[in-house]
Order: structure tokens, then C-alpha cells, then sequence
């Protein structure tokens, strides 16, 4: 059964038993508020589902997570204070997007590292390749001396 | 009797994977053409083997044999055909069967039209595709057994997970591994190529047709997956960076990036190495991928940990090919001859660039991936890499791609006029401001860089249609002649054109959907109204239905204009399945042009309302219309003359073939 979801792209936790995420009751009164803490939501893991936002999440514990948020933001915290709240009480594991530290360094690292070795290998190679043929080009130029043999070469083969 | 045949037949498969695997192969080495033909012969066999387990398993799923427990626990009787017939690949054990069963058909592909390849060449290819099939022929056997028996038969079986219930399984599995397993092609010719340590031309020639057929069949199966997670899942997302979607979208990368330099080396006989390596990583990715989802390795390290059997299986597998093939490769790949200059701007160095930034964007979506695995295995920190870490990345890799994109076809072979490029590229630019200041005037709200976005997509597609303008001289020739030119250019020309438009045509689709889409979530009363964009839905009530294996609640709403106009009806319901005690909802779909209306229905409330949910999803429906786009730009390239007609006959490919050592 646990290998039955993956056989479509995505999981079978993302359908419980109702299929619902934020709930009208716990939307607050005010607008933007509001939209900040949908916002937020979208960056935040629901810790007992799988890669989920609490936004999408209809587990228990995504609603719990969405009405702190929403007490945060009324009380008056900053984003990245309710931000920080949430990784106090819960851990790094609940960001969906890891701040830079050492042990994400090689995580936000590679992308842009695999772009600049990748052009830094594609320029050297295209130099090297070049300046080889222009020297088996130089190569391949005939001296002075044989291009004298070479015109009596052909003069004489046509007239032996 | 009918199991039993189909577990027999699996294991003549793999009797005949292993002469597959070894004959043809000694026949190479000594030249001997009676071995080297057996690799044909065992290739068909083989086909015919799976197909006949394969037959089986599904005899066993439309006739409900629950005797059998994996039908036991994944079918029921009550079903409707065509999901028994889809329940089949809805499991471990069946999918893994399909996995099998395609691959065994592309082998029998290659042995029966690859007549006009070199019969070394053949022979190895074939030996190499052998060596893939028995791995995964022993992993079923010994892990994954669809055909086990149960003593005592029960009288019903325990359905098939509800949410796989649905039209969308019958085509995204098998289009996917369609994908998947058709890049094994350019796997086993690239393994091929190393054994026999000698590459040319003809050999990009040869493997571009089935690398182009697996990316159609891939582009088409994402597509189809992301389509059915947005209508199934019920909040109108349609990308999740899921780590199984992932697992799709690395192979198709890779596979853009493959088929992109494959052209290279087949026009220019440059990139050889490259391509070769492109053809290992994009097949790895495809195994990785089936590793990922298959292992049980995503819920949590942990849980691969307390079942490994089939987890350590598929890692043996993964190890031992990608360890292989890459070994071969370090070990052969500097024998082989580097061929075809050119100057940095040039059709050669677009396509380079192309595949820097799809390797770039592919690395990333493989680290994103499996990062937070391998911290917790390493260090047992728990941190989680979603969707805003993607965008974040993902994003400003494809960026310079997509505005690199219309001047490739532009620049010429080996030393291209960008200035040239850029002159002819002026109008494709200036609709692009347009579309920037339409945005900026027109939309209201969303994000700042949405505009942009449009400004891209608008650039891409007017970079295609200007692709085709140039080649067919249209406005400046007579229109006949022109047509005439049109009809004469190469299919793959029109191919690239359509599938770049294509692209553009899905990035419209993505930007409208996400930045300029609306939202209304509401609990609701019959005769409640909703109003968005332009739209009032009224809710006039809930009824009961029953299916044939569920039983639905469905709401129903009526859709006016906001000047009051009749538009129709939406019927949202909560689907209930008993045999599993779980339940689904089914929103409620209304296409307005090419955006959606989406409506989906929650629970009732204990004060007599229902939640629902509201959507309205401006040009959604361009996501999924561009890939379907790229899919008919593939299917022209295919079709195109100089691969139908295949590749020079053997006899001069011989003459033309180097030996690099």
C-alpha cells in the first residue's frame, strides 16, 4: 500500500479524508492581514505531511500552524519575526525555503557553481580546440621551399 | 493456470534477457555474425514473453481473479472496466510490469527497423538494453511478484486507491514511462559507442528519433500528471515541486539537453563526448527517478530503512549502471574524436548555451531533491527544500534560456551574425514591449515581474513565428512562393519552431494562472452568492448521487455573467468510497476561453453552511495546451524526411566510420 501513491506523480497523503486547506473561519477580518499570512503560509512546512505548505494542508497540525500564524501577525510581529517564532518552537524543518547557513551552503551553492565551471570549461575547451587548429593549420601552410617543389611536381606530371 | 503462465513467461523473459545480454556481444568481439544476430531474434522473444505476463496480470485485474494479491489489493469487482484496466500500473508490482513491458517493446523496436545499423553497433546496443531488462526482470521476480497467489481467495478485493481513480491514470503512467524508458535507447547505443570505442555522425542520426519519441512521450506525460493533480486535487495548484515530480522533470531536462546536442553532432559532428555523457546522465536520471519514487526512500530515510529489500534492489541497479556506464565512459570517452569547430556565436554555441542552463537547471532540481536525504542520513538535521526554494533557483536559470531561445535557430553553423540575429528579431522584440505595457496597463495587482513574464513568453512565441518568416521569406517574396517555400522547408524546421512556440505559449499559461488568477474561500448557504472576476456563482443546494463505487454530495451552482447573463451550471461534489473508507473532492471545472473557472466543495459546517472554494484561473489551460504544442513540434521532427528515411545503409556508414583508437 505505502508504494501505491507513487506510482502518479504525486502522493496519496495529499488526499485525505477532505480535501480542504485554509478554512473560512480562520481567515482574519482584515484584508491584509490576511494576504500576509497567506503569504507566509506558503513558505511554511506542514511538518507531518509530505513537501505540503500549511497553506495547501488540511492536517491538524497545518491548522494549528495557520492560526499561530495568524495570532503573530495580530499581535503585530514582523514576517521574520513569525518566522523565527516558528523555527524557536519547531526547527529549521519547517521553512520550505532553508536560510543559508553551513549545512545549506552546498544547497544554494550548486546551482550557481555548476553554471561557472560549466562556462569556464566550455570557454577553455573552445580556446584550446581553436588555438590547436590554428597551429595544425600553421602546420598544414606549406613553406617556400615546397610550395617550389610542389608547382614542379605538378607542372611535371602533367608533361613527364 | 492464467498467473502462473504470466510469472513463467516473466522468467523466459529473463532466461532470454541473459542470452540477450551475452551472446551478441561475444559476436561483436569476434565478429561473429550467426552470435551477433541472436541479439534480433532474442529481442522479439523477449517482447513476446513480457507481453504475454503482462496479458496475464491484466486478464487477472478485468476479471477480478482476487486469488491473486496484488488484484486483491488494488481492484475491486465494483469498478468500472476501465479502471481495472488502469489498476493494473495503479501499484508497486504492476507498474514495475509496465516499467518491463516497455522496455521490452523498444528493444523489439530496435531489432526489427534497426536493419541499416552497423550489425556491431546492433549487436551491443541490444546486449546493453538486455542488461537493463534482467536487472529489473530479477527485481520483480525477487522482490516484486505481481503473480503471488493467496490460499483462500477472498470475495472482494480492496479497491483501488480513490484518488487514482480517474481517466488521467489510464494515459500519465504510460506516457511517463514511455519517457523514462525510451531514453534507455540512447543509454545502450552510448554504452554501444564506448564499447566499440568509435562515434560519428551517423551515430546522433541513429539515436535522435528515439530520444525525440521518449522527450514527446515525457513532455506529454508531465503534462498530463501536472493536469490531473490540478483538477484531482482540489486546490488548483498545478506544479508542486514535489520530489516524484522532480524525479520526471530531471530526465526531461536532461533529455531536452540531449536532443538539443544531439543536433550538434549530428549536423557538426561536434559535442560527441558530450552527448555521450548526456545520453548516461539522462537514462540515470530516468533510474534515479524510478529509485525515488519506487525505494520509499521520499516518506522518510526512516522508512526505507525499516523495509530496504526492494529499496537496497534499485540502489544495487542504480549503483551498478551509472557506476558502469560512467566508469566506461571515464575510461573510454578520451579515445573518441572530437570533431567541428566553431566561434562562440554560432548556431553550435546557442545549443551549448541551451545545454549549460538545462544542466544548471537540471543540477538544481536534483540537489533540491535529495539534499535534505542526504543531510538527514549524514547529519540527521531535518530541513525541508520546497517550492520557494525552486522558484527562487529554478527560475533565474530558465530566464536567460528562454530569451537566448529565438536567436538560436537564427545564428548560422559554425560562425553566426548576431547583430543579423537581433535585426531580424527587432518585431518579435517590440510585440514583447507591447505585451510588457498591455500587462502593466491591464492587469492590476500581482507580482511586479509578472508583466516581464509575459514579455518573455510573448518574445519566445514571436521568436518561432520569425524562425519560419525568415526561412519562407514571407512579406518579402510573393505569398506562392513563399508557400512553396513553406512546404519545402524540413519538417524538424517547423519542429523546432512549433515546440519553441509551444514553450512560450506554457510560460503565458503559468504567469496568467499564478499572478492574475483570483481566490475566494467562503462558507456558504443555498441562495449565497460568490462574485469573482467576472463571474456570480449562486449556490443553490446539495443532493445525493450514487456511482458505482462511491457515493457523491454534490453542490450545485448556477454561473451568471456580472450583467446577469445565464452562463451554466458547476456541480462540485465530495466523493466518498466505501471499500476504503476515504474520500475525494471533485471540483467542479468551467472553461471560459482559455482560463477556468474552478470551484471546489469542503465539508459542511455545524451552523448549516459549506465551505467551498473558488478559483478563477486566467489562460490555465495554455499551461497544458503548450506542452500538447511541443508535443506536435516532436511528432513533426520525427516525421521529418531525413530520419524517416533513416540513416545512410550500412555499407557507406562503414567507410565513413573512423576508428578512433
Amino acid at each position: 500500500m505505502k508504494y501505491l501513491h507513487a506510482v502518479v506523480l504525486l502522493t496519496a497523503l495529499l488526499a485525505p479524508s477532505s480535501v480542504w486547506a485554509v478554512q473560512p473561519d480562520e481567515m482574519l477580518k482584515d484584508p491584509t492581514l490576511e494576504a500576509r499570512a497567506r503569504a507566509l503560509s506558503k513558505d511554511l512546512r506542514c511538518m507531518v505531511c509530505q513537501n505540503e505548505s500549511i497553506d495547501d494542508s488540511d492536517a491538524p497540525l497545518a491548522h494549528d500552524i495557520r492560526v499561530l500564524v495568524r495570532e503573530r501577525l495580530k499581535a503585530g510581529d514582523s514576517d521574520a519575526q513569525v518566522f523565527d517564532f516558528l523555527v524557536a518552537r519547531y526547527g529549521e524543518f519547517v521553512l520550505l525555503k532553508p536560510p543559508l547557513s553551513w549545512h545549506t551552503a552546498a544547497l544554494w551553492g550548486l546551482p550557481p557553481a555548476v553554471l561557472l565551471i560549466g562556462a569556464v570549461i566550455i570557454l577553455v575547451d573552445l580556446r584550446r580546440r581553436r588555438t590547436a587548429a590554428q597551429a595544425s593549420e600553421e602546420k598544414a601552410n606549406l613553406t617556400a621551399a615546397e610550395e617550389a617543389r610542389l608547382a614542379e611536381l605538378l607542372h611535371g606530371g602533367s608533361a613527364p | 493456470m492464467i498467473p502462473e503462465l504470466g510469472h513463467y513467461a516473466l522468467m523466459l523473459a529473463l532466461g532470454l534477457a541473459l542470452i540477450q545480454g551475452i551472446m551478441p556481444i561475444v559476436g561483436a568481439r569476434t565478429n561473429d555474425p550467426v552470435l551477433m544476430n541472436i541479439a534480433t531474434s532474442t529481442a522479439l522473444a523477449q517482447f513476446v514473453f513480457v507481453a504475454i505476463a503482462f496479458g496475464a496480470l491484466t486478464e487477472c485485474y478485468v476479471f477480478s481473479d482476487f486469488s491473486v494479491l496484488n488484484v486483491y489489493e488494488n481492484s475491486n469487482s465494483a469498478m468500472p472496466l476501465i479502471y481495472r484496466l488502469t489498476s493494473v500500473w495503479g501499484n508497486h508490482e504492476g507498474s514495475m510490469m509496465l516499467w518491463v513491458s516497455i522496455l521490452a517493446f523498444f528493444g523489439a523496436l530496435v531489432a526489427f527497423f534497426g536493419t541499416n545499423l552497423p550489425a556491431t553497433l546492433k549487436a551491443d546496443a541490444l546486449a546493453v538494453q538486455a542488461w537493463i531488462a534482467a536487472a529489473f526482470y530479477l527485481f520483480i521476480l525477487a522482490t516484486s511478484n505481481p503473480f503471488v497467489r493467496i490460499p483462500d481467495a477472498p470475495f472482494e478485493g480492496q479497491d483501488l486507491n480513490p484518488i487514482l481513480q480517474d481517466p488521467g491514470l489510464a494515459f500519465h503512467p504510460p506516457m511517463l514511462y514511455l519517457g523514462y524508458v525510451g531514453f534507455s535507447i540512447a543509454f545502450s547505443f552510448a554504452i554501444a559507442a564506448l564499447l566499440e570505442g568509435r562515434i560519428d555522425a551517423a551515430w546522433a542520426r541513429w539515436v535522435r528519433p528515439w530520444v525525440l519519441g521518449a522527450w514527446m512521450c515525457l513532455t506529454i506525460g508531465i503534462a498530463g500528471g501536472s493536469y490531473w493533480a490540478y483538477y484531482e486535487l482540489g486546490w488548483g495548484g498545478f506544479w508542486f515541486w514535489d520530489p516524484v515530480e522532480n524525479a520526471s522533470l530531471m530526465p526531461w531536462l536532461a533529455g531536452t539537453a540531449l536532443l538539443h546536442s544531439a543536433v550538434v553532432m549530428e549536423k557538426r559532428g561536434a559535442l560527441k563526448v558530450w552527448t555521450i555523457l548526456l545520453a548516461i546522465l539522462t537514462f540515470s536520471l530516468s533510474l534515479i527517478g524510478t529509485f525515488l519514487v519506487r525505494s520509499g526512500v521520499l516518506t522518510s530515510v526512516h522508512a526505507f530503512a525499516t523495509d530496504p529489500t526492494r529499496g537496497i534492489f534499485i540502489l544495487a541497479i542504480l549503483v551498478a549502471f551509472i557506476g558502469g556506464a560512467l566508469a566506461l565512459y571515464a575510461w573510454r570517452a578520451p579515445a573518441l574524436k572530437q570533431g567541428g569547430l566553431f566561434a562562440p556565436i554560432s548556431r553550435e554555441g546557442a545549443l551549448v548555451f541551451n545545454n549549460l542552463f538545462l544542466t544548471s537547471a537540471c543540477a538544481t532540481v536534483f540537489v533540491g531533491t535529495l539534499y535534505p536525504l542526504a543531510l538527514e542520513a549524514l547529519t540527521g538535521d531535518k530541513i525541508s527544500v520546497g517550492p520557494p526554494f525552486f522558484n527562487s533557483t529554478f527560475g533565474p536559470l530558465f530566464i536567460p534560456l528562454m530569451l537566448v531561445m529565438p536567436f538560436g535557430p537564427l545564428l548560422g553553423w559554425k560562425r553566426g551574425d548576431l547583430l543579423g540575429a537581433a535585426q531580424r528579431l527587432l518585431t518579435a522584440a517590440m510585440l514583447a514591449a507591447v505585451a510588457i505595457a498591455a500587462a502593466f496597463a491591464l492587469e492590476h495587482g500581482g507580482p511586479v515581474l509578472a508583466p516581464f513574464g509575459v514579455g518573455i513568453a510573448v518574445f519566445v512565441m514571436a521568436g518561432a513565428v520569425t524562425d519560419i518568416a525568415e526561412r519562407t521569406m514571407i512579406l518579402r517574396i510573393p505569398f506562392g512562393a513563399a508557400l512553396r517555400r513553406a512546404i519545402g522547408l524540413p519538417r524538424s524546421a517547423w519542429g523546432t519552431a512549433f515546440a519553441h512556440f509551444g514553450i512560450g505559449v506554457t510560460l503565458l499559461g503559468i504567469v496568467g494562472a499564478t499572478a492574475w488568477g483570483g481566490e475566494r474561500i467562503a462558507a456558504i448557504k443555498p441562495g449565497d452568492t460568490l462574485d469573482l472576476a467576472h463571474y456570480r456563482l449562486t449556490f443553490d443546494g446539495q443532493f445525493n448521487r450514487t456511482g458505482p463505487n462511491y457515493r457523491d454530495v454534490v453542490g450545485h451552482f448556477t454561473v451568471r455573467r456580472m450583467s446577469g447573463e445565464l452562463i451554466g451550471a458547476m456541480e462540485p461534489s465530495r466523493r466518498t468510497f466505501p471499500a476504503r473508507n476515504m474520500a475525494t473532492t471533485e471540483a467542479a471545472l468551467m472553461t471560459r476561453g482559455l482560463s477556468q473557472i474552478y470551484l471546489s466543495l469542503g465539508d459542511a459546517n455545524p451552523d448549516g453552511t459549506v465551505s467551498v472554494r473558488l478559483y478563477f484561473k486566467p489562460n490555465v489551460l495554455m499551461i497544458w495546451l503548450g506542452a500538447v504544442i511541443m508535443f506536435f513540434g516532436g511528432g513533426l521532427s520525427l516525421s521529418d524526411r531525413r530520419l524517416r528515411v533513416g540513416a545512410p545503409r550500412p555499407a557507406k556508414v562503414r567507410a565513413a566510420l573512423q576508428a578512433a583508437e
